[in-house]
């Protein structure tokens, strides 16, 4: 007989993954500082809530079994070669915050000329401002949000932009949230939040990529809020190695006619998890949450999504495409609330799937809950093979059949970042992912 | 040696016999119509000649410029110089016109062991074809077919044809779905590309094409065979006295 496991007893992965928290390593005193306060909230929802488990709807299709068995710490600097770290890093002109393990890096990082009214601070140094504390944690209730509660726990760096009233970033802010784990398995847990004034705008590129090692475990916590009439182009560039685990829970609040762009591209070769919550909490807001994945190889991408109508006369684009290759799997789960006040909403939601072998594995999940009676809502779901008239159109061209499912799988996924607004950033990761699949023209993704 | 030999051809579609024993013989230069009423064939054979599956060969064989073309597959007839003129063109969204031409032409550059073009030649190269033709090049900028009219689609598959080169083109029901100006802009394309080495096999329902593209041979095609063959001026005879009256003669 086993004996009955103790009340609130943190399961031991979650006590291994809280050790690495300030202040909650043996011997060290009472926990202080300005983000003390939020870590204890976060420890405290975290113990509460436990690790996810499949039992939890939202968590359906993602299992974290695999993260259990590993034996992580928090980051340390052994070994870290900048070098190596520099030359991994993507290329974009933009302003450049490097993340690395989570902390902020001043010297790969570059923030030369930022104009007037736009700061990029390490979060613990914003903390003085009031309007960055009072913000700070505020956009997720810990209590729904666990791997957020977990973040939180640990939370003692990060990076904050904030674009004052009728100011612009005049280039993209560049986050590249870097894992290096030279050694030993390594957790962290990335923070970034974005505030965007009155008027303001800005582009914000997040690239969360991996160098090849131990095991790491990405826990990254967006929150972005919008005030009325500002603009944000988010996009999303996930690249890690194979054994990485890169989870993310991002919130964005939109007051009046805010405009959000927002895109994510999932290119890992390990399991990646996307928790996005948008709320059009304002009128005349657009919000867009677009995004294309490359499952391959044994990766696992997970899309799991809520726009919150929260105000009348509001419109949402949603429109997530995926190609799933090899033994991979891609989940999308998409809810759209339309609460009773969004009358004159006008929601649309798509997830299209393309399965490129018998093991690979798409599943879908669309939730519309409408609580308005004028509303226009749709959604759609398809997943599927390769067309085989386009196919015999290709070849009956000349080109041999393996390229002819190259370009049409490339298609596919260029046709899903047309939705990205921003050209730059547009044209930067589509010539990423071209790089990217271009072994499919040789033979087969590695 | 004739450029395309096709003898006793059967073939059937999910497991239905359409075609029933076809002999054609074209030779480099010719242009020949197929012409027959819905449900003949006429299709059938095109798909059967460009190797689509789903169309079962079971019995008699295809020789084309000496090969046995039933043997290859659909990019190896291609890349040997047969070119099907779709009834249907494909749209393709996401695969811009230029980037799937420039595939098509290096694919065949390469099987004939001539270097690939690049991005900048193949540009020139496509240009100077369109140029020929008296098209411009610009829905080559846009995905392959998507959004296209009719006249727009055949004018795509002509543009294609000019710029592959083909030895034998077959022009499936190239007509269909056209006025009669853009049935004009086509045709004219398709004269500007006879030629000594050339043959066609224009396949259609209709004598309408066939006033702006005038064949050498025609032959009428019934219930999966070759019921009568002879010159344009047979065409003209389906078109004033219909396809009963042949069908019942040959009866």
């Amino acid at each position: 007989m086993t004996e009955p496991v103790k009340e609130h007893a943190p399961e031991p992965a979650l006590e291994r993954l809280l050790d690495a928290a300030p202040g909650t390593g043996a011997g060290e005193g009472a926990d202080r500082g300005p983000l003390a306060k939020l870590r204890s909230d976060g420890k405290r929802a975290v113990l509460a809530a436990g690790l996810p488990t499949q039992k939890s709807e939202p968590w359906k299709y993602t299992s974290l079994n695999a993260l259990r068995k590993i034996e992580w710490s928090g980051p340390t600097a052994d070994g870290a070669d900048f070098a190596t770290v520099q030359a991994a890093l993507p290329d974009l002109d933009a302003y450049t915050v490097v993340l690395l393990n989570g902390r902020f890096d001043p010297v790969l990082s570059d923030l030369a000329g930022l104009p007037k009214g736009v700061r990029v601070l390490p979060l613990p140094e914003a903390m003085s401002d009031t309007a960055v504390s009072d913000t700070l944690a505020s956009l997720i209730p810990l209590g729904n949000a666990p791997m957020a509660a977990l973040n939180t726990a640990h939370l003692d760096d990060g990076v904050l932009l904030r674009v004052d009233d009728g100011k612009a970033l005049d280039k993209p802010l560049h986050v590249i949230s870097v894992g290096y784990a030279p050694s030993s398995p390594t957790s962290f847990h990335p923070r970034i939040l974005i505030q965007l004034g009155e008027n303001a705008e800005a582009v914000v590129v997040e690239s969360h990529i991996g160098l090849d090692g131990a095991p790491t475990f990405s826990n990254t916590v967006v929150e972005a809020v919008l005030a009325p009439s500002s603009r944000l182009g988010h996009y999303k560039l996930q690249d890690q190695p194979a054994e990485s685990f890169d989870l993310s829970t991002t919130a964005i609040r939109c007051a009046d006619k805010a405009v959000y762009d927002g895109f994510t591209l999932s290119l890992g070769r390990g399991t990646m998890r996307n928790d996005v919550r948008l709320t059009l909490d304002g009128e005349r807001v657009e919000g867009r949450l677009n995004g294309a994945y490359l499952g391959h190889l044994s990766s696992h991408v997970d899309n799991t999504t809520f726009i919150d109508h929260a105000k009348p006369n509001s419109t949402s684009r949603e429109v997530f495409k995926g190609v799933l290759a090899d033994a991979s799997r891609g989940v999308f789960q998409g809810k759209i609330l339309v609460r009773p006040d969004a009358q004159n909403t006008d929601g649309h939601q798509l997830n299209k799937s393309l399965l490129l072998s018998d093991k690979a594995e798409a599943d879908s999940k669309p939730e519309l809950e409408i609580y308005a009676d004028d509303v226009r809502c749709s959604h759609g779901a398809t997943i599927g093979a390769l067309d085989d008239d386009q196919l015999f159109y290709l070849r009956a061209r000349g080109i041999d059949a393996a390229t002819a499912r190259a370009m049409l799988v490339q298609a596919f996924l260029m046709e899903a970042l047309d939705e990205i607004r921003k050209v730059s950033v547009r044209d930067a990761l589509h010539d990423h992912l071209a790089a990217r699949l271009q072994p499919l023209f040789e033979g087969g993704l590695a | 040696m004739a450029l395309l030999e096709i003898r006793d051809l059967h073939a059937e579609v999910d497991g239905k016999p359409i075609l029933k024993g076809i002999n054609l013989t074209v030779e480099a230069g010719e242009v020949h119509a197929i012409m027959g009423p819905n449900g003949s064939g006429k299709s059938t054979l095109s798909y059967v000649l460009a190797g689509r599956d789903g169309y079962e060969v079971t019995g008699g064989e295809v020789i084309y410029d000496g090969k046995n073309l039933l043997e290859l597959a659909p990019e190896e007839r291609a890349c040997e110089g047969v070119f099907l003129a779709f009834q249907y063109p494909v749209e393709i969204p996401g695969v811009a016109g230029t980037t799937f031409l420039r595939h098509a032409v290096n694919a065949k550059r390469k099987y004939q062991g001539v270097p690939e073009y690049d991005a900048m030649e193949f540009v020139k190269f496509v240009r100077g074809k369109a140029k020929d033709l008296n098209m411009p090049d610009d829905m080559l900028k846009r995905a392959v077919n998507v959004g296209f009219s009719g006249g727009e689609k055949k004018r795509n598959e002509t543009l294609q044809m000019a710029v592959l080169e083909p030895k034998l083109a077959i022009l499936d029901e190239t007509d269909s779905g056209l006025d009669i100006d853009a049935l004009k802009v086509v045709a004219d394309g398709v004269n500007a590309l006879r030629g000594p080495e050339r043959a066609m096999l224009v396949i259609t329902h209709y004598q309408r094409l066939l006033d702006y593209v005038v064949p050498d041979k025609v032959h009428v095609l019934a219930n999966g065979r070759i019921i009568k063959s002879g010159d344009k001026s047979l065409a003209l005879e389906l078109e004033e006295r219909g396809y009963a009256h042949i069908l019942e003669a040959a009866a």
